[in-house]
């Protein structure tokens, strides 16, 4: 099966990366380091699901829009969560950012995945953009302009479950999970059970 | 005229000698021949044939210089091993007046590389309507004896039926393009699984076969000479079979690309493979590879029909239909015929120089003979172990139509005599 | 040849017949298409800055307001430059060469041309011609990529699948782009196509498609799930090909009473631009089963997915 790229946390320069770790059989690579198991997952979105809440008036007017592939099924836990908490519905949508972003001609053509518009949309909402992994920051701002087509949202927020550093825009997140500090040579793994069989954050890559 | 001393050589592919050229005429085959004076060339490992007489070629002159002249398809034919060619008469003006056929002649006699023999038109203007002029063109200084239409069928059958009987008068011979354009109407290629897929429209096996069918059956009705043109079909081979076996006096051409390549070139879209008659199958050209060598096809004729680049590099409907041939032809007959074992070089001889100069008339002018002593020099030395990539860019032809562009062809004409005198030597023409 | 870069799928450099693509790359199309369709679906800005900077030139010799609207929609939906270069009054009615406009194309810096034209094969030599991506809008009696993209989407967002789908297409097949694209496409992903014809409209070598073929329209509709009506000229009549439209109407053209024998979810497509009363009447045309119009709007989902995946990644240059 041709592995699809998650467009949600690969940039050009990871990929180099990535490819240059490969390329180079003596280059010493450590084993994947265990970040977050299953149970401290879980621990973090409930955190992030509580910060929510209480940033947006118990979720009045809010919206999860989650970036693919893992932002998707993670703006769905986090509805979930929140509806445990606290009783609430929060909308979710879907929002595929691949069409947006600036970095097209760097690689092959991607495949683009879903996008669902949250039920009752966006205008005037409160949005919290998820997505897994924050990084360069091409991402949610490919993800911001689509919003922007979208609709006219009242305010944006963002939710990543690892912030890794390395920016290139001038981008952050309002609830962030974990903070991995990260050489360029290593890379972020978040692996969720809907997508991946099991739920787990590693560390691959990069020089010991 | 100087003398040249052939030593080596191995005529016919047979044991080699040396063979002793001098005033136009072979006048010594054997061994340790000697000879003060001679030019020498080392034929070793080389063989040699009479010079190669083709049935039907276009050479463009006058009206299409820009395609081709007289000239530079002269320079063409002597490198591909010719020193006779019949000039078709689709010419503009049309050959069908003793006035056009005895410019080509004369354009031919002043290149000094190759016999031309025009082709006069069977009917004024290639209109099929009105015979033309026959016996006028015949008793030109051209000797008019092939008469055509070719790029257009003689259809009428009335009028092919006077034009057969007509000619017999003076020895002449009808040389139907076979094509019912009935049903050929806006053709672009072989009709058949190719055709259907790439959306052009098909020229039908039976509209060539339903006019030889026709056209023997008249011939043996009125007593007289037919020569079909490039055949193409495993139908024709089989009429033609037939009407041989009933000793009707038919003879038939087919060209080195009608033996060598097929339809599905055709799927590249790249006019350069389009011609008429259009490439057949790979069982069309089995059976013309077997009629060849069974002799129900008399000979090889190039149709050699040399196009502007505007005319090919264009779309496959708005492009002419031709290839160039004479500067391949001999390579592609050794490729087909000779390295497959169907033919050996004395049926090379046979297809591609005695039976083309009779059924043209062309022993006259002492083409067609025999490599023996007290023939006239008509020769080409061929190494048949060279093999060479097309190059088009090298090309004689004023035109670079060639399908066999980057194709690996075996053979290489090393020299050419035309009665005696050198047209090509070490694989450059002399003129 | 170039080739996309180490991209994660495949795809060639032009769209010129249906048969370069294979299964995996039909079905990314689709994909591709559906993803843009619900990308789009109730947005207040129907635009995607996907291609903002590039050029596509529509280049049509024919004359097709549908299909040059539809591929200029797409492209500017995704915020190409679009530049409609139309054969008649231009240079090209003048004599200039199809090699000269290509030219012309390129030295215009066009990304990707767009081509229509009268000659089969056209496209495959223009694409020798230019650097960027050719994608054939129809050429001559050939193929119709596009068309049957769009065929295959609406099929399959209708019926839910095409796989095992029967499909029975009805008419001028000898002289239909549509459908020489249409059988390689649905065969390529796995429907099962039946062509109904009088045999003067069905090429030679037709039996050696992947296809069945039949002469008794009322025996296969029982048995559709699709019927795909062709367009059929008049003009047909008179090189004999039928004795007159009437007769062509009887034995093949669908109306009501044949639309009756379909099953209860088979539905009915017609490339357009229709014949009503010849190979199609009235009131099946403008039927519940009829997705001639799905079809128009389905056309500028595909040829967006056509356009993004043919443009929308790097290339390495030959």
């Amino acid at each position: 099966m041709g592995h699809v790229h998650n467009a949600a946390n690969d940039t050009a320069s990871e990929t180099a990366a990535e490819a240059a770790a490969a390329a180079d059989p003596a280059l010493p690579r450590s084993p994947n380091r265990l970040i977050l198991d299953a149970g401290d997952l879980g621990r973090v979105i409930d955190r992030i699901a509580h910060q929510i809440l209480e940033k947006s008036d118990g979720a009045r007017d809010t919206v999860l829009v989650g970036i693919p592939t893992r932002g998707a099924p993670l703006a769905r836990r986090l509805a979930a969560r929140m509806r445990a908490f606290e009783g609430v519905d929060v909308p979710v949508g879907v929002l595929d950012t691949t069409l947006y972003r600036d970095d097209l001609r760097m690689r092959g053509v991607r495949a683009l995945e879903e996008t669902t518009e949250p039920p009752g949309g966006v205008a005037g909402k409160l949005v919290v953009l998820v997505d897994d992994v924050l990084y360069s920051g091409r991402t949610v701002r490919a993800a911001l302009d689509a919003l922007r087509d979208l609709g006219r949202p009242r305010a944006v927020q963002l939710a990543v479950l690892v912030d890794r550093g390395h920016r290139e825009l001038p981008i952050r997140a309002d609830y962030v999970g974990k903070n991995i500090p990260t050489a360029l040579t290593e890379q972020v793994k978040v692996l969720l059970d809907e997508v991946d069989g099991r739920d787990a954050v590693v560390l691959q890559g990069g020089t010991q | 005229m100087s003398a040249w001393l052939i030593t080596g050589v191995r005529p016919y592919g047979e044991a080699a000698v040396d063979l002793l050229i001098r005033d136009g005429v072979i006048v010594e085959v054997g061994r340790d021949v000697t000879a003060p004076g001679a030019e020498r060339i080392d034929g070793d490992g080389l063989v040699a044939l009479p010079g190669l007489v083709d049935l039907h070629t276009h050479l463009r002159e006058p009206g299409r210089e820009d395609a081709e002249t007289v000239q530079t398809g002269a320079r063409a034919a002597a490198l591909g091993g010719f020193t006779g060619v019949h000039a078709m008469a689709n010419t503009d003006p049309v050959a069908d007046t003793a006035g056009v056929v005895e410019q080509v002649w004369r354009l031919g006699q002043d290149s000094c590389l190759v016999d031309v023999a025009p082709v006069g038109a069977v009917t004024v203007g290639l209109g099929g309507t009105r015979l033309a002029e026959l016996g006028a063109m015949a008793d030109s200084a051209a000797r008019v004896r092939v008469f055509s239409d070719d790029g257009f069928c003689v259809t009428d059958p009335a009028l092919m039926r006077r034009a057969l009987e007509y000619v017999k008068a003076f020895g002449g011979v009808i040389a139907q393009h076979a094509e019912e354009p009935r049903l050929t109407a806006g053709a672009q290629m072989h009709e058949g699984v190719r055709s259907a897929q790439l959306g052009l429209v098909g020229w039908p096996a039976a509209a060539e076969e339903a006019v030889i069918a026709r056209d023997v059956l008249l011939a043996g009705h009125v007593g007289s000479r037919l020569h079909v043109c490039h055949v193409s079909t495993a139908g024709s081979v089989e009429l033609l079979r037939w009407a041989k076996a009933k000793g009707i006096d038919v003879t038939a051409e087919v060209t080195p690309h009608h033996l060598l390549l097929t339809d599905d070139l055709a799927a590249t879209y790249d006019p350069v493979y389009k011609v008429n008659p259009p490439l057949r199958t790979a069982s069309d050209v089995r059976a013309l590879r077997d009629g060849l060598a069974d002799g129900t096809i008399d000979a090889v004729a190039t149709d050699h029909a040399p196009h502007s680049v505007e005319d090919k590099e264009c779309e496959w409907g708005a492009a002419r239909p031709g290839m160039l041939g004479l500067q391949q032809a001999l390579s592609v007959v050794i490729a087909t015929m000779v390295e497959t074992g169907l033919l050996d070089w004395r049926a090379v001889a046979d297809r591609c120089s005695t039976r083309p100069a009779r059924i043209g008339g062309l022993v006259r002018d002492g083409h067609g003979g025999e490599l023996l002593a007290g023939t006239p020099a008509n020769v080409v030395l061929i190494d048949p172990a060279d093999r060479a990539i097309v190059d088009p860019a090298g090309l004689a032809s004023r035109s670079r139509n060639t399908p066999y562009a980057g194709m690996e062809l075996p053979g290489r004409v090393v020299a050419t005599f035309l009665r005696g005198r050198p047209t090509v030597l070490d694989g450059k023409a002399q003129a | 040849m170039s080739r996309r870069s180490e991209g994660t799928n495949e795809f060639g450099r032009h769209l010129l017949s249906v048969a370069d693509l294979d299964r995996q790359q039909a079905t990314l199309v689709l994909d591709t298409a559906a993803q843009i369709e619900a990308a789009l679906a109730g947005r207040e800005v129907k635009k995607l800055p996907t291609l903002r900077g590039r050029t596509v030139v529509n280049l049509f010799f024919e004359d097709s307001t549908r299909t040059r609207i539809s591929f200029e929609l797409a492209a500017k939906r995704l915020s190409a430059d679009v530049i409609n270069f139309s054969a008649k009054g231009s240079s090209v009615s003048k004599g200039e060469s199809l090699k000269d406009t290509a030219l012309t194309l390129e030295a215009m810096g066009a990304d990707a041309v767009v081509v229509r034209h009268s000659m089969s094969g056209a496209p495959h030599r223009l694409a020798q011609w230019v650097r960027g991506s050719v994608i054939n809008a129809g050429d001559g009696t050939h193929e119709h990529p596009t068309q049957a993209l769009l065929d295959a989407y609406t099929m399959r967002s209708r019926l839910g699948r095409l796989e095992g789908l029967r499909v029975t297409i009805v008419g001028d097949v000898l002289h239909s782009r549509v459908a020489r694209s249409n059988v390689l496409l649905l065969s390529t992903l796995g429907a099962d196509v039946t062509l109904v014809a009088p045999p003067t409209l069905l090429p030679v070598g037709v039996e050696t498609w992947p296809v069945e073929v039949g002469f008794d329209l009322d025996a296969s509709l029982p048995k559709a799930d699709v019927v795909m009506m062709l367009r059929v000229q008049r003009e047909r009549m008179a090189a004999s090909y039928f004795p007159s439209p009437r007769e062509y109407s009887r034995r093949y053209g669908l109306d009501a009473t044949r639309m009756a024998m379909l099953a209860d979810d088979a539905i009915v497509m017609h490339p357009g631009p229709m014949n009503r009363g010849m190979e199609i009447a009235a009131e099946v045309a403008d039927s519940v089963r009829s997705t001639i119009v799905e079809q128009v709007r389905n056309g500028l989902s595909v040829r967006m997915a056509v356009l993004y995946l043919l443009l929308g990644g790097s290339e390495v240059s030959s």
